[in-house]
């Protein structure tokens, strides 16, 4: 396997879509959205207990189903089609990476089975300024007689408001810009911990701000450069998290090409036009290329690629241009009616301008890849 | 087997079966022992220059030798049926050979795209005596041929064509006149699309005939375009003599034979692979200048750099699903608009780089106006091989299935449609 989807994967693809189609209608999608978390727990539980897709791409001695990190973006790119609102990539993906690469072999051990079990793991990493670097986190964390305590704030966390468990990225106490980071676990209950929902432009997926007043703590990370591990951890979730926006690109080139196809005016379908057909033309090239970036990205974390921070970059470079630009265009190709709250032309809009932004929009990732590009090429030299 | 190694330069190796790579090594030696290795800079294969047509011939006559190099020692049309004069071997032994060759100074030139247009089109829709006379002085460069399509009224809309081939005694009188035919002025042989009927709709009597270049009746005039050189040629024709034995594919039905060239052609051309000038010497160009500090320029260069690797991923795609013996899940058209804007790109990135120099062209510019011929040579991806907006309405129609345009013209007798403005009306009609 490589572009080509494996008969195993093909079946896998096909499993998921069904399950979803029939899990997450409209109707019953824009209910969950109303609701506190933005999602089912129940519909979660099935997903993780009788899919197993949170143990997708963990290994198998820490509560993983053996398949690979190809297959868990196969997943979110299913998940992402419907919008799906529950933690699959907030917390199976981001936080689940952040624990393989940042913790301790006795943390992983004890706390990734409980991940792919289903608990809902929120990854706390950005600080006031909005950056995506994990040393400009918003904590700090302080130790006495070995026990670690946090204070600051953080904001843009993914189900942050309902998680069960927080992992926060932490500075050591001194505020210089070259402190180390650290990898914390915080209880959703725990004492100095306030959680409040933010009003996101993604109706179908929450987050909030934290803040954290001498909050008791577990340190996770065993020390050496954390820094690094969190930067290959969010490199690996840029990469699901292009994979979902990928199956949302295409649910919109789909439904924009239906729409071209069967909407009449001036006595023959909109999409014979060529001011149509081509911007459904376009779409199509960005899908295209949106697909094999895709792929190749998300088969070099299995490969252990040495060149995985150019590819995620890459990757998500292409599908914050593509799936932001495609989403406008759908709603574009059908006028009025894709303006209305009651059609999920802006919800698909909205999904995909969060995720242009999270995790570096496409401006972020072009320097990040050039960067890269010119870091090996002075190592090289 | 391992999941890696399949992208780019290493997806030629993993691809590698143990007969694959015996092939390889094979074409390796043999390639050594007949030509010399690519240099930095200074290979004759880069082409003319500069353009003179002493130069321009100069190149086309070692393009036709290195062809007739590759028949003679078994390396020209991999693909190719052995009756035909090809190797009978497999698409992954024509992309290996492909690779390998990559790495020597030697190009047939315009050849293999001559090749892969007529070849396949005399296979499937020529008869035995056709493939019999035609087709082993083809891949041998023996005999070159041009491609007589397009006219100065139908260009994107190329069954529109007015060159007529009436019946005269055995044969065809053929009169009109061709336009942007490719290398013309090199060619033996032309395959020609002419009307051999006025009273079918314009689709319907068309004829695929096969001409002698240095017959009487055919004029050709070098064609210069906007970059200097003499790519393209107009063609005229008065009462040309065609015999009827040189008919593909039946009388008024050649437009079958065409669509057989034509699918050639896109994929063809959007699937050239740029040997030089990648976004990694382009940044090396920014650092040396101090340029890199520009970081809306280190924007451009970055789109450019995700756009480049992103085709070559789409390249490689394509190349797996030809290893692999299937059709590829991608529409030829999708490559070529790609390939076409990105390479657009890429010369106006290069060109800011230069500063000031930027605005010289060939020996007094940078790298000897490497860039400013990629720029000024923009329309060759972007109008040759059909328009980017008539393969953005392939695409649309073929991978998208949205519907055509309205076509009034398409089941009318030919005699009946209006002429366009500047030609004479009611043409063949008399």
């Amino acid at each position: 396997m490589a572009f080509r989807l494996s008969s195993e994967q093909q079946e896998f693809r096909e499993l998921l879509r069904r399950f979803f189609a029939e899990q997450l209608p409209s109707g019953e999608l824009r209910r969950q959205m109303q609701s506190e978390s933005g999602f089912d727990p129940e519909l979660w539980k099935r997903i993780c207990s009788e899919l197993g897709l949170a143990g997708l791409g963990l290994p198998e001695a820490q509560g993983g189903s053996g398949f690979g990190f190809a297959e868990l973006c196969l997943a979110l790119r299913e998940a992402g089609a419907v919008l799906l609102g529950a933690p699959l990539f907030g917390s199976a993906a981001l936080a689940g990476r952040a624990l393989l690469h940042a913790a301790s072999e006795p943390a992983r051990a004890r706390l990734l089975p409980e991940l792919a079990a289903g608990e809902v793991f929120a990854l706390a990493f950005v600080g006031e300024r909005g950056d995506w670097d994990p040393r400009e986190a918003g904590c700090e964390a302080r130790e006495r007689r070995g026990r670690f305590a946090l204070s600051g704030a953080q904001q843009i966390v993914l189900h942050g408001h309902t998680a069960e468990r927080i992992l926060v990225v932490a500075r050591e106490p001194g505020g210089a810009a070259d402190a180390r980071v650290g990898l914390y676990l915080v209880e959703g209950s725990a004492p100095g911990l306030t959680r409040e929902a933010l009003r996101g432009l993604d109706l179908t997926r929450r987050c909030a701000r934290l803040r954290f007043e001498s909050s008791p703590a577990e340190r996770l990370d065993a020390g050496g450069d954390t820094a690094a591990a969190l930067a290959r951890a969010l490199d690996e979730a840029r990469i699901a998290l292009a994979n979902e926006m990928l199956g949302g690109l295409e649910r919109v080139l789909e439904t924009a090409v239906a729409y071209a196809r069967s909407r009449r005016q001036f006595g023959r379908a909109i999409g014979s036009f060529q001011a149509i057909k081509h911007k459904c033309a376009d779409l199509l090239i960005a899908t295209e290329a949106s697909r094999s970036a895709c792929q190749v990205a998300a088969e070099a974390v299995d490969d252990a690629d040495p060149e995985l921070p150019l590819l995620a970059a890459i990757a998500k470079a292409q599908l914050s241009q593509a799936y932001s630009h495609a989403a406008q265009e759908n709603v574009q190709i059908h006028g009025g009616v894709g303006f209305t709250w009651e059609y999920d032309a802006h919800l698909y809009q909205r999904r995909a301008k969060a995720s242009e932004i999270f995790l570096g929009d496409a401006r972020w990732n072009r320097e990040a890849a050039l960067q890269w590009l010119a870091a090996r090429a002075a190592a090289s030299a | 087997m391992a999941r890696g190694a399949r992208r780019g330069e290493r997806l030629m190796r993993r691809a590698d079966t143990p007969a694959e790579a015996a092939f390889r090594e094979q074409a390796r030696r043999w390639l050594a022992a007949h030509a010399e290795p690519r240099r930095p800079s200074g290979n004759w294969s880069d082409g003319p220059q500069p353009h003179t047509p002493e130069n321009e011939r100069a190149y086309f006559e070692r393009c036709r030798a290195w062809q007739r190099t590759l028949f003679d020692g078994g390396y020209a049309g991999i693909t190719w049926p052995r009756r035909f004069g090809g190797r009978g071997g497999t698409p992954g032994e024509a992309l290996i050979f492909g690779q390998e060759q990559a790495r020597f100074d030697v190009t047939s030139g315009f050849l293999p795209a001559s090749i892969a247009l007529l070849g396949p089109a005399l296979m499937r829709h020529g008869d035995d005596a056709q493939r019999e006379r035609y087709l082993r002085p083809l891949l041998r460069g023996d005999e070159v041929w041009c491609q007589l399509f397009s006219e100065p009224d139908a260009g994107s809309d190329l069954a529109a064509l007015r060159t007529r081939a009436e019946r005269d005694g055995d044969g065809f009188a053929v009169n009109g006149q061709k336009l942007w035919t490719t290398s013309a002025q090199f060619s033996d042989r032309g395959f020609l699309l002419a009307r051999t009927n006025f009273d079918a709709p314009k689709h319907v009597g068309i004829s695929f005939l096969l001409v002698d270049m240095r017959a009487p009746g055919i004029e050709v005039r070098p064609l210069v375009t906007a970059k200097g050189d003499r790519h393209f040629n107009e063609v005229f024709f008065t009462n040309l003599r065609v015999r009827l034995e040189d008919v593909v594919g039946g009388i008024d039905r050649g437009w079958e034979v065409a669509k057989t060239t034509l699918a050639n052609e896109s994929v063809m051309i959007g699937t050239g692979r740029q040997r030089l000038g990648s976004v990694a010497s382009l940044l090396r160009e920014a650092q040396r200048s101090g340029r890199f500090a520009d970081a809306a320029l280190r924007q451009q260069l970055g789109a450019a750099l995700v756009e480049e690797r992103v085709l070559g991923f789409l390249q490689d795609r394509m190349q797996e699903a030809v290893l692999e013996g299937q059709r590829p899940d991608l529409d030829g058209s999708v490559l070529k608009v790609l390939w076409a804007e990105s390479r657009a790109r890429k010369a106006e990135i290069a060109i800011a780089l230069q500063g000031a120099a930027g605005l010289l062209e060939g020996e007094d510019a940078p790298q000897g106006g490497f860039w400013q011929e990629q720029w000024l040579d923009r329309p060759m991806g972007t109008i040759g091989g059909g328009t980017l907006e008539v393969h953005r309405n392939g695409i649309g129609e073929r991978a998208l299935g949205l519907p055509r345009e309205p076509r009034p013209d398409r089941d009318v007798p030919f005699r009946e449609l209006r002429a366009p403005s500047g030609a004479p009306g009611r043409d063949g009609g008399d």
